[in-house]
């Protein structure tokens, strides 16, 4: 592979149960290309905290992975409503999610944490009422 | 030990797409995320959730399978997706800690 790959997607808003789609597919992707599983594993979850997200809070957006020799990029971004305390987020526990979005199993307030866990560099371009951009890489 | 071989001890499959896989540990949690953040490669995922999401995290965090345990029951439709997405599940119907513990001495 010497030139990158791009794999784009948006990302539907509201939709739980379309949620994960972008990410299962990269996964199925980077399977494809034969990386390793701790690899595949960590930008899987990485991906689907961001497409969740984006679901619960900004009524969607886009997703952007690249892949070189080097790194993986992903990059999420969307309309929402901003992160009005990014310190605050990347807090494991804090969360803004509803009641309705606990029932299904999220709003636990590890989103962020697990983004920046199970990446080497997390980057999070935010303003209020503009929209976030989410930059993560995983290096090979 | 091989998830199919969880059969054998009361167990009942839901979806078993890749019985032939190892199990490596035991994670419970009905919290999504917390479970991406904690469970490891190839464990078995205890919890009582059963919508889509289940599914998706259980892919994407490589679980080597979901247990149900209570003996709730896993949606039709979900249940093709799971075997769609190559995702093993079964059903205790014993409580979760009891389902735990059976899990404990079966991988001792």
């Amino acid at each position: 592979m010497s030139e990158p790959l791009i794999f784009h997607f948006d990302v539907d808003g509201e939709n739980f149960t379309s949620a994960g789609q972008a990410s299962t597919q990269v996964k199925r992707n980077l399977r494809q290309l034969g990386l390793s599983p701790d690899i595949i594993r960590r930008v899987s979850i990485a991906m689907y905290e961001g497409e969740i997200n984006m679901v619960i809070h900004a009524n969607g957006g886009t997703a952007d992975v690249i892949v070189t020799e080097q790194y993986i990029e992903i990059i999420l971004a969307d309309k929402g409503p901003g992160i009005p305390n990014v310190e605050q987020a990347m807090q494991e526990g804090f969360s803004t999610a509803t009641d309705s979005i606990r029932s299904l199993g999220f709003g636990a307030g590890m989103g962020l944490p697990n983004m920046k866990r199970y990446t080497d560099t997390l980057e999070i371009d935010t303003m209020v009422g503009v929209g976030t951009t989410i930059t993560m890489y995983v290096y090979l | 030990m091989k998830v199919s071989d969880l059969l054998a001890h009361g167990f009942e499959a839901v979806s078993l797409p890749d019985g032939e896989r190892e199990i490596d540990g035991v994670y419970i949690g009905d919290l999504l995320s917390w479970v991406m953040g904690r469970a490891q490669m190839d464990n078995a995922w205890i919890t009582i959730m059963t919508n889509v999401n289940v599914i998706a995290v259980a892919s994407l965090a490589d679980t080597s399978c979901v247990i149900l345990a209570e003996g709730v029951e896993m949606p039709a439709d979900l249940v093709e997706t799971a075997q769609q997405k190559e995702v093993n599940i079964l059903v205790s119907s014993q409580p979760i800690y009891e389902t735990a513990v059976q899990l404990a001495g079966l991988l001792s």
